[in-house]
């Protein structure tokens, strides 16, 4: 199958401290694949260096947009590889939280729309059924995640849970092909992380996505993920089948050391 | 060309470098520890001088001599420049530390704006000439006409306060513990280190130095009105940031070298465009090099 | 703090030159300070609990009256026409102190398309406010130009102005911004001051021709009324095109940009060139007030276009409401009509503008009227949806 992501031996460095080192994962057309690793393993750096928000002091990150060729990120401006079709959500909750719910969804739907200053001040017919057609999106995008209740409320006001939801939903309303998840169910209760179990396989079959997630919360990373890859101090020390990864050794032991984050 | 007139502005730069390095070290404390510009700090220093020509007034009927009266309204100064340094954090910041950043900002300019029109009200709008209260040195005599006693003594007056701000911070318990909330607050709070406390400390050092540097000048210049803060304020805090700011040595360093940078510009370039000169330096360094003369650059964490 | 308090009070110490003591108005500081210190911690406790009983719950945003799209059109409307007639009912001098708050609605709403909506701390506005003014002001003098060529110009040269100052500045934090563009207008106001051969220096430019209407001669008491009813199209004019840019993709662009500039590049939206249109946007409005200005008073000095100036305009849009454009008009208000008609009010106008700023800040951040995100209409969505 053809892979949607190719990351080849990714470093970064910051000052002295380097965050990753000869980092490379692949992410295939329609797969789940988890990163783990212990805090500050480098993890979300990764993300950043993927989503262009960090440039990588070396290697190279690859990416196929839907029906197209391979594209080179490196060096690229983070809204135009969410152009392309990566989305992301953040580990530390990056809502819009004085703007209301359908707004922050709204917002995702700027590199898909095209209205301009002018279009804005004289409203001519396009750019109106433009707007329609936003905000219809939007909300279809919330409803099919359950948000639509608050959908008038400010973003601020959800509870956590629905926090990392509309995250999500935000997300989607880009059009991704590749959705890389970080940490999405920190600060969830079971119940709420074992909807969200279910909600990230809806959302890849119902939107055709690859899914790239960072999880501290083994049982859901063991039963969602179809490969892991397991990242210690910038590097990668370990990556197969969730099976695999449970036995590797050197898995095992990078986390004795700390309390299971299970 | 002549030798002279390059010493004369050297001179003149190193007297003005002073003051300015004197303001900015308050700039830079409060940068360093809670991340806020104090538009406000400019005004405390106007109203050390107000408060300086005041105590020089009441003084000066009185019929003390010229160095007590120095002194003393120097140390008046200082000690009421310490107190509104004090309730302006109170007042304006400490309620916004949770607040995003632009709230304290815009509390600050607004406490700012009340300071100068407080000024206005209770004192008066014009100029008023202050006194001259520095003695003539006479082992100065032969140089008087480029660098004159008062001169003289705003350079050792900073260079003193300045060595004796250093050995503070280094040495003593308080100034350990600012430094390591300016490294990081969340862990210095681990440690036990009172942040209010190092705030509020951090206001009044700020604020006292300010007060000096405002009775120097304003005995220097013979003037002073409710808008010397604002200028004075905004040539400090480019100081402090050719220094980098958040750096003490280097409020020192940049002060020295702004006041240079605008002696011989006026100097030899032209004397209109003096503030020009200053407020360039400032839009030029905060675009292309934010961390100061010496300082890296840094990537900001997601 | 009650510590400090006593301080405050003997520290308002009034002493002139020679020596005047004032001890009756210590002694009311004194008093006061007492007051005020009690008043304030008591206004503290209060935010606290507020803050606390706010975070507890997590209602529904509350629908207010003004949801109502007919009664916000029937207020407007009323306040529209009753603008229009104002130049018949007062006199001359009046009518001037309308327009000027007129003219600081349209430098509110400007402003406060960069600073409330896009969030970012602009200091240096008068200077753009100064281009659109010496723009008319010098072509009209050199060139003989008249109003109504220089007034799309004068705009266009203002948000020109604000996009080249944009560049060099995008990278910037939200306070070095702020002090960017503060030296920014000083520089502006200092090159205007300095270059006396070319701007006319610290005393300005006067004889600046009054708008023609139609070629036509114009008594001054007619002039005025003329010029009144420009402002007032152009307030208009701001106000509807800065309400829709903030209902459109674009505004939703620069709302996302001051929530969270990471989360807004990640969303696919280019940050460069938002700001660029924050700031085109937000400058060319002051450069539009500027020339109406210039052609109002007639003569023009850069004493006009200070730091205070900015200030004056920026506690506009934070006591009216950051990003609200009601707010400004009601900012706007407070700030010129009431003084005018309260006049031992404005011996303290100042003083007062400041002390609520901070206190805005502290107690009530998003201002007298706050902005709202706006309604969406999904139910017609909603339907659609259902209809498939
Ligand atoms: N901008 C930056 N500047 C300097 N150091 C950084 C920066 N960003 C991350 N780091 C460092 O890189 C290391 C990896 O951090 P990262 O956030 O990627 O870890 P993580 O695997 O996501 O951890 P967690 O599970 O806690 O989220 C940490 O030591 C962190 O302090
Ligand atoms: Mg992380």
């Amino acid at each position: 199958m053809e892979a949607v992501l190719d990351v080849r031996s990714v470093s970064m460095n910051f000052g002295g401290l380097r965050a990753l080192s000869d980092v490379s994962v692949t992410v295939r057309e329609g797969e789940i694949v988890a990163i783990i690793g212990p805090n500050g393993a480098g993890k979300t750096t990764f993300f950043n260096c993927v989503t262009s928000i960090y440039t990588p002091s070396e290697g190279e990150v690859y990416f196929t947009p839907r029906g197209g060729t391979p594209v080179r990120l490196n060096g690229m401006k983070p809204n135009a590889v969410t152009a392309l079709g990566m989305a992301r959500t953040f580990q530390n909750i990056r809502l819009f939280r004085n703007m209301s719910v359908l707004e922050n969804v709204m917002v995702a739907r700027h590199c898909r729309t095209r209205a301009g200053i002018f279009g804005a001040i004289f409203r001519p017919r396009w750019v109106r059924q433009e707007e329609a057609e936003i905000v219809r999106r939007s909300y279809a995008l919330l409803r099919a995640l359950g948000l639509h209740p608050w959908y008038n409320e400010l973003a601020a006001n959800l509870p956590y849970g629905q926090q990392r939801r509309l995250e999500i939903a935000r997300a989607l309303a880009t059009e991704p092909r590749l959705l890389l998840l970080d940490e999405p169910a920190a600060g969830m209760n079971p119940q709420e992380t074992a909807a969200l179990k279910d909600l990230v396989v809806r959302i890849r079959d119902q939107f055709g996505l690859a899914i790239l997630l960072i999880e501290h919360d083994m049982s859901m990373v063991m039963s969602l993920s179809e490969r892991i890859y397991v990242m210690e101090y910038g590097c990668l020390i370990a990556e197969g089948t969730p099976q695999e990864v449970r036995r590797d050794p050197r898995v095992i032991k990078a986390y004795l050391g700390e309390v299971d984050h299970a | 060309m002549d030798l002279q007139y390059f010493f004369e502005l050297t001179l003149s730069g190193l007297t003005r470098g002073s003051i300015y390095a004197l303001i900015a070290i308050g700039y830079t404390m409060v940068y360093g520890i809670i991340e806020l510009i104090n538009f406000a700090h400019g005004e405390v220093y106007m109203i050390g001088a107000f408060t300086g020509l005041i105590v020089a007034g009441i003084l000066g009927t009185m019929g003390f001599p010229l160095p007590a009266i120095l002194v003393l309204a120097a140390l008046v100064a200082m000690l009421y420049c310490a107190g509104y340094g004090y309730t302006i954090e109170k007042i304006a910041y400490k309620p916004l530390r949770q607040a995003g950043r632009l709230s304290p900002l815009i509390s600050a300019i607004g406490m700012s704006l009340f300071l100068q029109n407080y000024v206005i009200l209770v004192q008066t709008s014009d100029f008023v000439p202050f006194p001259s209260l520095i003695p003539e040195f006479a082992f100065l005599e032969p140089i008087a006409h480029i660098f004159g006693s008062s001169d003289f003594l705003i350079v050792v007056v900073s260079a003193v306060l300045m060595a004796g701000l250093t050995v503070f911070i280094k040495y003593t318990k308080i100034g350990k513990a600012m430094r390591a909330t300016a490294q990081n607050r969340k862990m210095a709070l681990l440690l036990g280190v009172d942040a209010d406390r190092i705030i509020s400390v951090t206001f009044i050092i700020g604020s006292a130095l300010a007060a000096v540097g405002g009775v120097l000048i304003a005995s220097h210049v013979g003037m002073v009105n409710f808008a010397i803060g604002f200028i004075a304020g905004i040539k400090a805090f480019t100081a402090a940031v050719l220094g980098g700011i958040g750096s003490l040595p280097g409020a020192m360093l940049g002060g020295l070298f702004l006041g240079l940078a605008e002696s011989f510009g006026a100097g030899y370039i032209s004397s209109d465009y003096e503030d020009v000169f200053a407020f360039s330096l400032l839009v030029i360094f905060l675009i292309f090099r934010p961390s100061g003369i010496m300082g890296k650059a840094k990537v900001e964490k997601v | 703090m009650l510590l400090t308090f006593p301080l405050v009070g003997v520290r308002f110490n009034p002493v002139e030159n020679i020596i005047q003591w004032r001890w009756r108005n210590l002694a009311l500081v004194g008093i006061g300070a007492f007051v005020l210190s009690a008043l304030w911690r008591w206004a503290l406790a209060r935010r606290e609990m507020v803050m606390v009983s706010a975070a507890g719950q997590s209602s529904f945003r509350q629908r207010s009256i003004w949801d109502n799209r007919t009664l916000r059109w029937s207020v407007g409307g009323g306040v529209v026409a009753g603008l229009v007639v104002v130049p018949w009912l007062v006199s001359t001098y009046q009518t001037n102190i309308f327009i000027s708050f007129l003219l600081y609605v349209i430098l509110g709403v400007g402003l406060n398309i960069v600073v409330g909506v896009a969030g970012l701390l602009f200091l240096g506005y008068a200077a753009f406010y100064a281009i659109g003014a010496y723009a008319y002001a010098l072509l009209n003098h050199y060139l003989g130009w008249g109003f109504w060529a220089v007034l799309p110009l004068g705009g266009a040269l203002a948000a020109v102005a604000g996009v080249l100052l944009a560049f060099p500045v995008l990278r910037l934090r939200g306070d070095y911004l702020a002090i960017v563009t503060l030296g920014f207008g000083e520089i502006v106001r200092l090159v205007l001051e300095n270059w006396s051969s070319f701007t006319g220096g610290p005393s300005g430019i006067s004889n600046i021709d009054r708008p023609g209407l139609f070629g036509q001669e114009l008594s001054v008491a007619g002039t005025n009324i003329y010029i009144y009813y420009i402002v007032l199209a152009m307030t208009l004019l701001t106000l509807v095109v800065a309400e829709r840019l903030k209902d459109s993709r674009v505004g939703r662009a620069l709302q996302a940009l001051r929530e969270d500039e990471v989360a807004c590049q990640a969303m696919g939206i280019d940050r460069v060139g938002v700001k660029l249109m924050a700031f085109g946007l937000g400058t060319a409005w002051a450069g539009f007030a500027g020339v109406i200005f210039a052609a109002k008073t007639t003569f023009i000095n850069p004493a006009s276009f200070t730091f205070f100036e900015s200030a004056i305009i920026l506690s506009i849009v934070v006591l009216g409401g950051m990003g609200s454009n009601w707010g400004v008009i009601l900012g706007a208000a407070f700030l010129v009509l009431l003084p005018e008609y309260l006049r031992a009010f404005s011996e303290y106008r100042m003083i007062l503008f400041a002390v609520a700023m901070v206190l805005m800040m502290v107690f009530r951040p998003q201002g007298m009227i706050p902005a709202r995100s706006r309604q969406y209409p999904v139910e017609d969505a909603e339907r659609e949806e259902g209809g498939r």
